[in-house]
């Protein structure tokens, strides 16, 4: 067995044999079920001018595919930069006070399973005042707020785990608080941490193309929206694979780093 | 005035006393070690004399100031190294350098590190980390760590007990050579009356708990450097271990107690189906003629 040469490349084979059975049961749907689903070839042949010039603007709009990620992927960074940095700090008062979750535990607990749909609106009322800036405002406020909880919750309980040996280290050092802090707390909660950010951004990815379907505004998201209003199925099919090959991406990234903490 | 001192120290968990009336005086530059059963309370002294915990009752005083907290004048080697995974054999101890000499500029610091470093023979291990490290090297770290703080006291709390024998015995003449080079004050805790004997001055049984208190000191009358080889066969060192192990062993055979406690028997008897039943009164257990008898039985406490 070890000598058939297929063997080796089942890394490569097995995944093609995979897409080969989605793309090939999608033709069946659009030739049988639904005839309004765009087949693939009819999809390539659509989008075509979008992916093989990607960057290039027509119109605010009609933008080719990556220039839509682009503008996407900026969102999600500054809403995602927003959880992280209220995020992180929450989640080291509840790991390291029993009071401070005792309060805030439960209200966590309830906004934590709300729908960024359900947050977005409240994001556009929250920034009225803002006019223009409105819907960015309403859109970063809404991914900050969704893609928060899993980087508390997983900073809570990674310093809650912390050993009780590395705090003896740091009483019987006498380490002063900051350097508790930097040298003790944060390195071990570091492995966890990641764990959370990893997480976060997934999430922060899933919420952008709800935030831009309802603001339109320019993305994959917006564009996706923009193009099911104009009858033109087939860029659906385009974006929603642009989202989830971008989202296996950022995954896949966030995973690389987050391995480099494992080891430590 | 001795230098360490522990009067009438007690401490209890949860209503569970662990330590009662522990009385001990270590004076300066001399090497105590006190040998104990695993779970007496060995970990709990050590504990209260780096002032992780408080004692109930009683007071530990060193250098005739009471010991309220933890602080670097107190050198503790941990039972499971208690190194830092993220830092380097070198930052790990430079951790604890930076800690008690601020002052220092960098390249003094580092010449320090660096000496205790040698000291443990880890000078090609300085930049690993220390889940790069063996045990034996692990623990070795751990002492550097504590002796390059410079303390008063150097607590060793089964420093060795988690290493394997040859190790353990590389160590020990590690210790040994390290005590006769600085003349540091030290309390070791031990399982191992052997090791305890090598190394000591003096030996300090601790009986078995709960309720743990210190027995009476055996001075060890071995002239240093002592030889591992022909230390087995030393009449004094012979007698000295009877005696200690003696000792504990008698302290625990002391325990006995009669308790009475309920037995539930197995079900070796058929139910008795001559009893009426009713879907009314549905009994969940079968009906047995003796299903619970009563019984004495003596216990190790």
């Amino acid at each position: 067995m070890n000598n058939n040469p297929l063997k080796k490349i089942d890394w490569l084979l097995l995944p093609l044999i995979g897409f080969a059975v989605g793309v090939g049961l999608w033709h069946l749907v659009s030739q049988t079920v639904s005839k309004d689903l765009p087949s693939p070839a009819k999809t390539w042949a659509e989008s075509r001018e979008y992916v093989m010039k990607p960057f290039e603007k027509r119109g605010e709009m009609d933008q080719g595919i990556l220039r839509f990620t682009w503008y996407s992927l900026i969102l999600v960074a500054k809403g995602y930069a927003i959880a992280l940095i209220i995020g992180t700090p929450v989640g080291f008062f509840l790991g390291l006070s029993k009071s401070f979750t005792k309060t805030f535990d439960p209200i966590i607990q309830i906004l934590r399973p709300v729908s960024p749909l359900a947050w977005l609106p409240l994001g556009l009322v929250l920034f009225l005042g803002a006019g223009k800036q409105a819907s960015e405002l309403g859109a970063l406020f809404t991914i900050a707020v969704c893609a928060m909880w899993p980087t508390v919750l997983n900073t809570a309980v990674g310093v809650r785990a912390i050993p009780q040996d590395y705090l003896n280290v740091a009483k019987v050092l006498k380490l002063s608080r900051t350097k508790t802090l930097f040298k003790v707390l944060i390195p071990a909660t570091l492995p966890y941490m990641f764990t959370g950010f990893r997480l976060s951004l997934g999430i922060a990815w899933l919420v952008i193309v709800a935030a831009e379907m309802l603001t339109g505004r320019p993305g994959v998201g917006g564009f996706l929206w923009q193009e099911y209003n104009a009858l033109n199925y087939s860029h659906i099919i385009l974006c929603i694979l642009t989202i989830g090959v971008v989202g296996f991406i950022l995954d896949r990234l966030m995973s690389v780093v987050e391995r480099r903490f494992k080891t430590a | 005035m001795a230098y360490l001192e522990l009067k009438n120290v007690s401490k209890s968990f949860g209503g569970v006393p662990v330590l009662k009336d522990i009385n001990l005086a270590v004076e300066k530059g001399e090497f105590v070690a006190i040998v104990g059963f695993s779970g007496a309370g060995k970990t709990t002294l050590i504990s209260l004399i780096a002032g992780l915990l408080q004692p109930d009752a009683g007071t530990v005083k060193l250098n005739d100031l009471e010991i309220t907290e933890p602080g670097p004048d107190r050198g503790i080697v941990f039972q499971n190294y208690s190194l830092l995974p993220w830092l380097s054999v070198f930052e790990n101890i430079l951790l604890a350098v930076d800690q008690v000499n601020p002052n220092w500029s960098a390249a003094k610091k580092a010449e320090h590190v660096g000496k205790y470093i040698a000291m443990v023979n880890l000078t090609p291990a300085r930049d690993k980390r220390p889940h790069e490290l063996s045990g034996g090297m692990r623990q070795r770290v751990s002492v550097a760590r504590a002796l390059a703080m410079n303390p008063q006291i150097l607590l060793l709390d089964e420093p060795l007990s988690a290493l394997d024998a040859l190790t353990r015995a590389t160590l020990q003449d590690e210790v040994s050579r390290i005590w006769s080079d600085d003349k540091k004050t030290v309390l070791m805790i031990t399982n191992d009356p052997d090791e305890g004997i090598y190394l000591a001055d003096r030996i300090v049984p601790l009986t078995a708990g709960p309720g743990a208190t210190l027995g009476p000191s055996f001075p060890v009358e071995i002239p240093r450097a002592r030889d591992r080889k022909t230390i087995n066969h030393d009449p004094h060192f012979k007698q000295l271990r009877r005696d200690v192990i003696s000792f504990m062993l008698d302290s625990k055979q002391h325990r006995h107690t009669t308790i009475k406690k309920k037995l539930v028997l197995p079900d070796i008897e058929p139910e008795d189906l001559n009893i009426p039943r009713t879907m009314t009164a549905w009994r969940k257990t079968p009906i047995r003629r003796h299903e619970i008898k009563a019984e004495t039985v003596e216990v190790d406490a």
